[in-house]
């Protein structure tokens, strides 16, 4: 999609102030009609406000919390960054984490006896494979048959869901579970050894450091290296990267390939780290929390950078562990909460317009200054 | 155990809930196609439509006429149509991420409403099942197409007025020219705001009109999620259907029959299981796709605000 | 003209949301049905608690909606109807978090309650448990009740709760089999787990005990939540000849409206279902927490925080078969029912479900 790459230049190049400061004021503006909404519901948005502040920052195990949440979110963000950069739009995070999880799942099952140096990277090395693999799909499809790819990856979540399901109910599920018959769709609880190493005594996990490994990589691949160069250039212009010599389709597959990869990796990260076993509910988001999803949405708040994702995805992990505990403390509906969120998402995105418009002027009044230095004083 | 799908009777079933239940499909892929043909994607439907239901659905119970319910659900689906269109054209958001926000806020104002207003489960007497005068008492044919609600003959007449709006009419022209190629039309005189503002409103009333036939229709009934993504499907099948409304008749009619196959598969005990019965409708669609008997290529300008001089 | 449009916008989403003031507000927590009717045989009466001298404080999570009429409304139901007993919120405070069908919010929230001091935490949703397992330990003063399952993990302050939900499946199943007259029966089914797989088999047994050779087939949607395929698999059963629905989770709306277009008879669980098609439903196993919960509050006053497991079943009133006075139902099903309950309670009638 060449449109993305020509929206992109101009997101990318802007003051970094701007950048963050007209999120933020748009934040701003939909917590103001979110208070209005709560006074409606007979709610005091002061009180609520400050329970979604203390929720996600107010205390060590608060911030753990919105870490621990922000973890998925940043990973999938970095792998939808490389995707959009490459051309792709992958709508298939979701089927994506489910599938990583499952790899990281059946080979934890099946070496419960194998010391954490080894089973914890095997782990996170099948689930990375198999996001790959669940990406790879719609990216071939795409490059080999025009098959687009928002088609097959909403296509290919619902299958997803459908496996894990048929797993947990069966070959999967916890021995225990069939004996006591209460057939909980669920895995047995891991073994310790699986378990993702705790940073401070919270729930906080390792993998939260991995994931941002994970970005500093992904800048430096798309940045510093060939490969990285030429996932950008057939985002940016397929026309062009073609008469070049580049391979479009083929980087348009690995850019699927590594986004799948990550969220892969996510769900993996995901069922390591804070799960300790698999289960389902029927959908995607009990286990994912939608990360497949809001991820897309950290990515670009994040300016589509990969470093950019890691504000974004912890800003982005707060607010959602902060609206839970605004939930919980001053006992609105959850429908609220979803409401809220989705005004939070359609302000940030719309008060774009004005950070381009300011970028615009700026720009504009700088090339015009150097066209004055450049002419000659007319005589 | 298969030859007791194939026979009459139980293809006969199928067929009737496939057409049945293709109707919210049907609308909201129609609206979804009409916008992307204009260059705009709306991610959204699904928000749209369960303000809809939720709006059908109220109105109905409340005043126990389903056409009032009908008109309410316009009404809304026009306001967040007209929102969508502030967003997407007139303030250039980024469409995908618009469409999520717009999803997420539609999923949880439908739920609020119906709390504050209603809070337990109800239903409702919507469009019952009309058997049309002498069509319907046909044979066979009869029951199978000519006994429905209202809001689905609707759906399926809306088909060739939509083609013939695209194809026959200059109205159709300019939306295809805004998203195909928006810098040529608005140097003719077009004005690519106006086309898409139209077409995106347009979008979120047949959305909205999705939801509640399901709510004033088909399942007389309002529950939080209601629609369970059917919005993203509707979204799909537009690709799917290669933008043209035969297309998402199609897509839509392929969806919910096979959704009705693997209802009639459990149903008959024939040993697949339930879960891979399920992947049905989505494997198929995938494969289907994969049969390259169609290169429809998407509008070109499709997702990218149009501003002149960016052309 | 940029003007025009930035004024259109505010005004829009003014008028949305002047739209939203327009409906009745509560002014305070949200309206939910109150419980429905008392149960139909008096409870094995459970000790009354004795009122504690300050609020006895209860947080629930649960993974769906508290308006549900299935699953998580039977629990808050029940929160509501220990209140009422009890004396009202100033005596028995009750706070919950729905729609944490995301395991690691639920965990966030279950922590939250246990360190604001609440005395009893309750992990409704049997995907909790992991999450239990991990929290219990640093607050060995809160109680945790986890349902539905039977494991307590070994811990002093788990408590751990189930429905037998098989129980009522199999009178259900009775009932439906005198009724049907096609002999062909449709169940429609979320996910073959827990509470809805003991339900179902319990129900085809019951159906089975009547007439051996009746077909009780069964459509399971794979989602706890998808109205519109419960409608569409109710609507198969109905054109493969059903003239006798049941079905289990909060999806089943979609298949009531549809047996009441049709005119066939209805079997409802969790929660009293009759309000949504007074004409069809026949009966409802209704759960009745309020059983296992005045026992573990009992418990708890008394210094026991966990370590038992309860369930509700037919004999402890915990499910109570609920008739509606609305449904003419012939006076030798109503016995046969009435028989069949004594029988399990009894012990005379084991129910063969598969483990």
């Amino acid at each position: 999609m060449a449109g993305i790459g020509e929206r992109l230049r101009s997101r990318i190049l802007s003051p970094s102030w701007l950048a963050i400061l007209t999120p933020l004021a748009a934040v701003a503006a939909a917590l103001a009609v979110g208070a209005l909404m709560l006074t409606l519901l007979g709610v005091s948005p002061a009180a609520a406000y400050a329970a979604m502040f203390d929720g996600a920052l107010g205390s060590v195990n608060s911030l753990a919390d919105t870490l621990v949440k922000a973890t998925p979110l940043l990973l999938v963000a970095v792998g939808i960054c490389i995707a959009f950069r490459g051309g792709m739009l992958n709508i298939g995070g979701e089927g994506q984490l489910i599938l990583g999880a499952l790899a990281a799942t059946t080979v934890i099952l099946a070496l419960p006896d194998l010391p954490s140096w080894a089973l914890i990277p095997l782990g996170l090395v099948l689930g990375f494979a198999a996001g790959a693999l669940w990406g790879a799909v719609p990216g071939v499809l795409k490059a080999r048959l025009q098959v687009n790819e928002i088609l097959t990856t909403i296509m290919m979540n619902a299958i997803a869901v459908q496996m894990l399901n048929y797993l947990l109910r069966g070959p999967l599920m916890d021995p225990a579970q069939v004996q006591a018959g209460s057939f909980i769709p669920q895995t047995a609880r891991f073994t310790s050894a699986a378990d993702l190493p705790r940073l401070v005594p919270t729930r906080l996990h390792a993998g939260f450091l991995l994931a941002i490994v994970v970005a500093v990589l992904a800048w430096i691949l798309l940045w510093r290296t060939t490969i990285g160069f030429r996932i950008r250039a057939v985002g940016l212009n397929p026309f062009a990267s073609r008469r070049a010599g580049i391979r479009v389709s083929r980087y348009g597959v690995l850019a699927m390939i590594l986004s799948g990869a990550l969220c892969g990796l996510a769900g993996a990260v995901q069922v390591m780290g804070v799960n300790h076993r698999m289960f389902t509910d029927g959908s995607s988001a009990g286990f994912t929390g939608s990360a497949g999803f809001n991820g897309i949405v950290a990515a670009l708040f994040g300016q589509l950078h990969p470093l950019g994702a890691i504000p974004a995805s912890i800003f982005f992990g707060g607010l959602i562990v902060g609206a839970n505990a605004m939930q919980r403390a001053v006992q609105i509906p959850s429908a609220m909460i979803t409401a809220l969120n989705g005004l939070l998402v359609i302000f940030v995105v719309s008060s774009d317009i004005w950070r381009r418009r300011l970028v615009q002027r700026q720009q504009k009044a700088e090339a015009a200054k150097a066209l004055a230095g450049a002419e000659p004083a007319p005589t | 155990m298969i030859q007791d799908l194939l026979t009459p009777a139980v293809l006969l079933g199928v067929a009737y809930s496939g057409i049945r239940l293709a109707t919210p499909y049907l609308y909201a892929t129609l609206g979804e196609t009409i916008g992307q043909l204009s260059g705009v994607l709306n991610l959204g439907v699904e928000g749209m439509m369960l303000m809809g239901a939720y709006a059908g659905f109220y109105l109905t119970f409340r005043t126990g006429n389903p056409w009032i319910g009908l008109l309410a659900a316009v009404i809304v689906g026009a306001l967040l149509g007209l929102a969508n269109a502030v967003i997407t054209v007139t303030l250039k958001a980024e469409q995908g991420i618009s469409g999520i926000g717009m999803f997420l806020f539609g999923l949880g104002m439908s739920e609020l409403l119906f709390r504050m207003s209603l809070g337990s489960v109800e239903t409702v007497r919507g469009f019952a099942a009309l058997r049309i005068p002498w069509l319907g008492n046909l044979p066979v044919i009869g029951d199978l197409f000519f006994n429905h609600s209202l809001l689905v003959y609707a759906a399926y007449l809306l088909v060739p007025v939509v083609w013939f709006i695209l194809n026959r009419t200059t109205w159709g022209v300019r939306i295809k020219a805004a998203g195909q190629n928006p810098a040529a039309a608005d140097a003719l005189g077009v004005s690519i705001a106006r086309v898409r503002y139209v077409t995106v409103t347009l979008g979120g009333v047949l959305a909205s009109i999705a939801g509640a036939s399901l709510s004033i229709a088909l399942l007389n009934v309002f529950q939080q999620n209601l629609t369970s993504g059917m919005g993203f499907i509707a979204v799909a099948l537009v690709y799917f259907g290669g933008w043209s409304p035969w297309g998402a008749l199609a897509g839509s009619l392929l969806f919910s029959t096979v959704n009705a196959l693997q209802n009639w598969i459990q149903v008959l005990g024939i040993p697949i299981a339930p879960d891979f019965a399920l992947m049905l409708p989505y494997v198929l669609t995938i494969l289907m796709l994969a049969i390259p008997f169609r290169k429809a290529r998407q509008p070109a300008a499709l997702t990218k605000p149009f501003e002149r001089g960016e052309g | 003209m940029r003007k025009f449009h930035l004024t259109a916008a505010i005004l829009l989403i003014g008028a949305l949301f002047l739209g939203a003031c327009g409906t009745p507000v509560p002014t305070q927590a949200p309206p939910v049905a109150q419980p429905t009717t008392a149960p139909a045989q008096p409870t094995a009466a459970p000790a009354e608690p004795t009122t504690p001298p300050k609020p006895f404080r209860v947080a629930v999570v649960m993974p769906s909606a508290i308006n549900d009429l299935a699953f998580s409304q039977s629990m808050y139901d029940a929160l509501l109807a220990v209140q009422k007993e009890m004396g009202g919120p100033d005596n028995f405070e009750i706070a919950y978090s729905e729609n944490m069908f995301v395991i690691e919010d639920a965990a966030a929230a279950i922590r939250d309650y246990a360190s604001q001091g609440y005395d009893l935490v309750i992990a409704h949703g049997s995907q909790y448990g992991s999450s239990l397992q991990e929290i219990a330990p640093d607050f060995p003063k809160t109680s945790f009740a986890w349902g539905t399952t039977l494991d307590t993990f070994g811990m002093p302050n788990i408590f751990a709760y189930e429905a037998r939900s098989e129980e009522g499946g199999y009178v259900n199943g009775v009932m439906g089999a005198m009724l049907s007259k096609s002999g062909v029966i449709g169940v429609i089914g979320p996910i073959e787990t827990g509470d809805a797989k003991l339900y179902v088999e319990g129900f085809t047994a019951g159906a089975g005990s009547v007439k051996p050779d009746i077909n009780v087939s069964t459509v399971w949607t794979g989602s706890f939540s998808d109205t519109a395929l419960a409608s569409q698999a109710a609507q198969t059963h109905i054109d493969a000849g059903a003239d006798v629905l049941t079905g289990t989770a909060q999806m089943v709306t979609g298949a009531i409206t549809v047996a009441q277009t049709s005119n066939v008879p209805w079997f409802g669980t969790q929660s009293n279902q009759k309000t949504l098609a007074p004409g069809i439903v026949v009966a409802s196993q209704v759960y009745h927490w309020e059983v296992v919960l005045t026992q573990m509050i009992d418990l708890i006053q008394q210094g026991t925080y966990g370590g038992q497991a309860f369930a509700i079943n037919l004999k402890n009133g915990g499910e109570v078969i609920e008739f509606n006075p609305d449904y003419p139902l012939p006076a030798d099903v109503q016995t046969a029912a009435e028989n069949t309950i004594q029988g399990i309670i009894d012990g005379s009638i084991p129910i063969p479900i598969t483990y």
